[in-house]
């Protein structure tokens, strides 16, 4: 299945009208964004969204949401009245009791939310990335020269989860044995934002081992030291969170530290081997890696979507929303939105991305992104300096997920320069 | 609206006209100033819009959050006592005539 919406995207038609109006005043548009069929190809529902309004609701779970740049953007940035603390999935935390214990960073608000941050922030600063710089650039030469030894690769095992697999694990300082909970781990977390539909349920099935795993290696005692996960419970000596905090913090580092960066990774190397000119720029310029990273975040959106709650009663984009009702924001429309970008549907590398809202923004923008640009930096340079093409051999599969848009296989071959 | 100078590494200078309020980040970003990358789109996690406030003005700027701070500490190229983060710095009418240098590198 190679996307044909990136074509013919222009001419197409949106897939569903809004047919009527709901009591808020938001056009109801019948889709799921948790379905399939909008996995496979969610261009064409996303504009429809778009296009309905500003707001619109979504009958098949009873939500509200947002797909415009403008109002995801507002949305993520008033955390005051689109709180984070009742969850960030469908599910409302003040009725339902969380799957898990909350999250302290992502599904906490102001102030609470602060001390949290504050910690991570700190873990994952600019500082302590210059002291990853050499190891992680290393290893992403390494894999790259074994890649191409091997020629025909799946681009998703070999290379998209690969490379994360084999410094971020270290950098947080997990063992050795068992690292294959992370994936499943963080797939389970991301399917879990959605609806109670098949792939959630499915995901909870399974979830058991994973969740032990997980939950084993937040404890301090399974942490290496010099790691991030020693950094967090670092930060409990000094008071800046308790003990009891450390290990869950560290929990957040695992569940969206991997997966995310994997899809991103895999989008970028999706988008270079479908869009020839991207490539062949990226080639003449290496220095472009950083950026052809940035601009796959944007033109994909491996984070597809997030649900805020409301705290009181308020007004966007002329619809009236009660006190406690649930918001979806379509990151990935916003990022395609055209009221905001120009040509939003053609991966350019050489764009200026700034703004883009693959990373959320706001208080809850991607504590990791600047780990996530570094890996995605280096695996794009050594590609750039050492492969010459890049050429889908087979179907490509994708994979589905509530929240993460990513592929199942991507098979390539790889050429030497 | 307040006028600040933003000088390149090489020397080149380009004078940007802000309106009050808005960040010398987002103005550099919005007139496609090479040399300011704001990968993070001004929400102060990424130290990619760094800039050397001309001595004279350093003073008049408010002070250092220590946020800032600790990203500034990350920052690509050389951190000097005039370093700030340009996203951080939001025009008024106090700064009509700021002269900023930009660093060699933010990446």
């Amino acid at each position: 299945m190679i996307e044909p919406s990136h074509i013919s995207k222009s001419a197409a038609p949106p897939a569903v009208l809004p047919v009527d109006v709901h009591g808020t005043g938001a056009a109801i548009v019948d889709v799921d964004p948790f379905s399939i069929e909008f996995f496979e190809d969610p261009h064409r529902i996303h504009e429809a969204l778009r296009e309905a309004g500003p707001v619109v609701w979504l009958p098949r779970w009873g939500v509200h949401a947002v797909a415009r740049y403008e109002e995801v953007r507002a949305v993520l940035h008033d955390p005051a009245t689109f709180c984070s603390g009742r969850g960030v999935g469908l599910s409302d935390f003040a009725k339902e009791k969380p799957w898990r214990p909350q999250s302290l960073i992502l599904e906490a608000d102001p102030p609470a939310h602060g001390r949290t941050r504050a910690v991570l922030s700190r873990v994952l600063s600019p500082a302590v990335m210059k002291t990853l710089r050499e190891r992680f650039q290393a290893a992403a030469n390494q894999l790259v020269d074994e890649l191409l030894v091997r020629r025909e690769i799946d681009a998703v095992a070999d290379l998209a989860e690969a490379f994360p697999l084999s410094v971020f694990p270290e950098a947080v300082g997990l063992r050795e044995d068992g690292r294959e909970h992370l994936l499943p781990y963080a797939g389970l977390a991301f399917n879990a934002f959605g609806p109670p539909n098949a792939l959630r349920q499915r995901a909870f099935e399974t979830a058991a081992p994973h969740v032990a795993w997980v939950m084993e290696q937040c404890q301090r005692e399974n942490l290496k030291p010099g790691g991030f996960g020693a950094a967090i419970h670092a930060a409990a000596d000094t008071g800046a969170i308790t003990h009891d905090e450390a290990p869950l913090l560290v929990r957040s580092l695992l569940t969206a530290g991997l997966d995310t960066t994997v899809n991103s990774i895999g989008a970028a190397i999706y988008c270079l081997a479908r869009f020839p000119d991207a490539w062949a720029a990226l080639r003449a310029d290496p220095t472009l890696a950083r950026a052809a990273f940035e601009e796959a975040v944007r033109f994909e959106s491996p984070v597809q979507t997030f649900f805020r709650t409301t705290t009181r009663p308020v007004e966007i984009g002329g619809v009236h929303l009660d006190e406690g009702s649930k918001v979806l924001m379509f990151l990935g429309a916003a990022n395609r939105d055209p009221r905001r970008w120009s040509d939003p549907g053609r991966y350019d590398p050489t764009r200026s991305t700034v703004g883009h809202v693959g990373f959320g923004s706001g208080i809850h923008m991607c504590v990791g992104q600047l780990l996530g640009r570094l890996e995605g930096e280096v695996i794009l340079s050594a590609l750039a300096a050492k492969v010459g093409a890049i050429a889908i051999t087979g179907p490509v599969v994708r994979r589905y997920n509530n929240t993460l848009r990513g592929l199942e296989r991507l098979p390539v071959t790889l050429t030497a320069a | 609206m307040p006028t600040i100078t933003f000088i390149r590494p090489d020397g080149a200078q380009r004078e940007l006209t802000i309106a009050e309020g808005t960040s010398l980040m987002q103005a550099a970003t919005h007139h496609g100033l090479d040399g300011i990358v704001a990968e993070c789109g001004g929400n102060a996690m990424c130290a990619t819009c760094h800039v050397y406030v001309e001595d004279a003005w350093s003073e008049r700027l408010p002070p250092l959050s220590e946020d800032e701070d600790a990203l500034l500490d990350g920052a690509a190229a050389e951190r000097l006592p005039t370093s700030r983060l340009s996203c951080q710095i939001i025009a008024t009418a106090a700064l009509d005539g700021l002269v900023v240098r930009l660093p060699d590198r933010q990446v």
